[in-house]
């Protein structure tokens, strides 16, 4: 093993992974509240939905596309000040998450909104003429009728992230894209890039297989 | 007896980017407890319009919705869930929810209620024994064929145990057999439950298989409404009457009767429209009998009503024109009703 990878440490490189790990779980489950919470909003308020509102959709709809829109590196610097406000520094795992999350909430909102829209309206119609409540429309007809889109369009999101937490890494957030930086290309050792880079690969196909598995559990169509 | 629904001058005009749509036309009806009320129309009539108003989906932008005595058009919130749990309702697509297995739909309004568990899932066994299902129960909805999925919107729709069933062209998309069987569960819980069922649809057969009473509409407005077998018997408007053409003459009929027109030029070819016990006797042999005229029968069919059967019979009349006169006489003194067919008649 050291003969191969003469370079590594291994100890150093779990690290990294754990902290990619961190970051990518933390990241996941933040990223999937919020953007079920803007998917849903988007939804409820276009036309012909229970809370139709052009200007709130308006607005929620513009703060989405700017967000989703903007290179998540150039993000990361813009999102400097902020986070050195609430987490206290710019390196670290940490300090990564707010740019992680700021960057891929708005993307997954957008998947959330287009599951949504293709739930059938009969079925919604069906849950109002029963007497529901929003909220029972919400819980029980809107987020189990587009389950197996809201799984599969959070494995993406999480595979971008993974990608995300390698370019933050660059930048000082720690990980695999940070060891791979430091230690790979700037001192030149062609093996820990190596071995980093098919680590972020292993962690990639796992949560694709995950993400796969679950949606073909819970797709009863 | 004093009706379950009553509809007062109820009109609905959508607003649209090209101006409003009137869907419905200053409509009034009123609908007995217990009785199945059919409204039939073509498409864009505003027949889902005017059965979405008697639950509250849709708001009347005039006129009085009362059902069961609830205000529909003016209570909201609350009290308006709490109005749709009596008011069940069936759709053309079904609309179950696909991510739940046939008992968990059968509990769905039940939850809404706020029904406990252990008495839900009671209440859903007991249903999917009322409407056949046994053995379907941890099926899913794509598990199911169109039939069946009725079945479970038919019983999901009588969990709460409503005063009143709504049915939007709930067999349109079913094939001939399995929407006789629809039909069937559906009388046999109108009859078993008492329930009141509204039903729309655009196939005559719908109305005559089942409902007691029926209402026709054309471009938003009722234009005729009245008993079933009346209506079939008396259509007055020229909407009704291709209604009714649906089930007493096939497409063919028209042409054999031009034809006959033209090969019987004495005489006359007409049709007689009978209901219910008149059905039964031997006209023809009647008029023969008592008349000097020839009767030749050309095409004759009894339909089965909700209420009672129902025949139609074409029959060349031949002989002086006294004669046959007093035998169309005598004819219509039974009840039946009478029409010379003559080639203006068959342009409708
Ligand atoms: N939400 C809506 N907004 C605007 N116009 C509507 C709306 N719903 C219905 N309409 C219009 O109202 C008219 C009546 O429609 P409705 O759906 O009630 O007819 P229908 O008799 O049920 O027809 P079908 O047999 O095709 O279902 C149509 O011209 C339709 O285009
Ligand atoms: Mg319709």
């Amino acid at each position: 093993m050291s003969h191969l990878f003469p370079n590594v440490q291994w100890e150093t490189m779990w690290a990294a992974t754990s902290e990619t790990l961190y970051m990518t779980g933390v990241a996941v489950a933040v990223t999937f509240v919020l953007g079920l919470i803007l998917g849903l909003l988007l939804f409820l308020t276009s036309k012909g939905n229970v809370w139709e509102n052009k200007l709130a959709n308006a607005v929620i709809s513009a703060f989405v596309n700017i967000f989703r829109s903007i290179p998540f590196i150039i993000l990361i610097i813009l999102l400097i000040p902020f986070t050195k406000a609430i987490v206290g520094t710019i390196l670290g795992a940490n300090a990564a998450l707010p740019a992680l999350i700021i960057g891929a909430a708005p993307f997954y909102a957008r998947m959330v909104e287009i599951a949504l829209r293709e739930i059938d309206k009969g079925v919604i119609e069906a849950a109002k003429a029963m007497g529901a409540t929003t909220t029972t429309i919400i819980w029980k007809v809107l987020v189990p009728e587009s389950l197996p889109a809201l799984v599969s369009g959070i494995t993406v999101t999480a595979i971008a992230l993974v990608g995300y937490t390698a370019m933050a890494g660059v930048v000082g957030a720690g990980g695999l894209g940070n060891l791979a930086y430091l230690e790979g290309f700037q001192r030149n050792h062609n093996d820990v890039t190596l071995v980093a880079t098919v680590l972020i690969l292993v962690i990639v196909f796992i949560i694709q297989f995950i993400g796969d598995f679950v949606t073909s559990k819970i797709d009863k169509r | 007896m004093k009706p379950l629904i009553t509809l007062e001058h109820v009109t609905k005009v959508y607003p649209t980017g090209r101006g409003n749509v009137t869907a419905v036309n200053d409509v009034s009806l009123h609908i007995r407890e217990g009785e199945i009320f059919g409204i039939i129309g073509y498409s864009g009539a505003g027949k889902s319009s005017l059965i979405r108003l008697l639950n509250g989906l849709e708001k009347p932008t005039s006129g009085q919705v009362l059902v069961a005595g609830k205000d529909i058009g003016k209570i909201s919130g609350k009290e308006l869930r709490q109005a749709r749990q009596e008011i069940g309702m069936i759709f053309q697509h079904f609309n179950l929810l696909w991510s739940r297995t046939v008992r968990e739909n059968i509990a769905f309004p039940l939850e809404i209620a706020g029904v406990p568990k252990k008495e839900r899932l009671k209440r859903a066994d007991e249903l999917i024994q009322l409407v056949g299902l046994q053995g379907r129960e941890n099926a899913y909805p794509s598990q199911l064929s169109g039939g069946q999925k009725q079945r479970v919107g038919i019983a999901r729709a009588l969990a709460n145990n409503p005063k009143v069933l709504l049915c939007d062209e709930a067999t349109s998309a079913l094939d001939p057999q399995t929407t006789d069987s629809i039909l069937e569960l559906l009388v046999d819980i109108n009859k078993r439950l008492g329930l009141t069922i509204v039903l729309i649809t655009h196939e005559m057969h719908v109305i005559r298989k089942i409902c007691d009473r029926v209402a026709v509409m054309e471009n938003g407005k009722v234009v005729e409404e009245g008993e079933v077998l009346h209506v079939f018997q008396r259509p007055q408007q020229m909407i009704t009457k291709r209604f009714v053409q649906q089930i007493t003459e096939p497409e063919e009929t028209k042409e054999t009767i031009a034809h006959l027109l033209d090969q019987y030029p004495t005489g006359k070819v007409v049709q007689f429209a009978f209901a219910g016990s008149v059905t039964e006797r031997p006209l023809i042999a009647e008029l023969i009998r008592n008349f000097d005229v020839k009767i030749n029968i050309l095409q004759g069919k009894i339909s089965q009503t909700h209420q009672g059967s129902y025949g139609v019979l074409f029959v060349h009349i031949d002989g002086s024109h006294e004669e046959v006169a007093k035998a169309i006489d005598y004819v219509r003194q039974q009840q039946v009703v009478v029409e010379v067919m003559t080639h203006e008649s068959l342009i409708s």
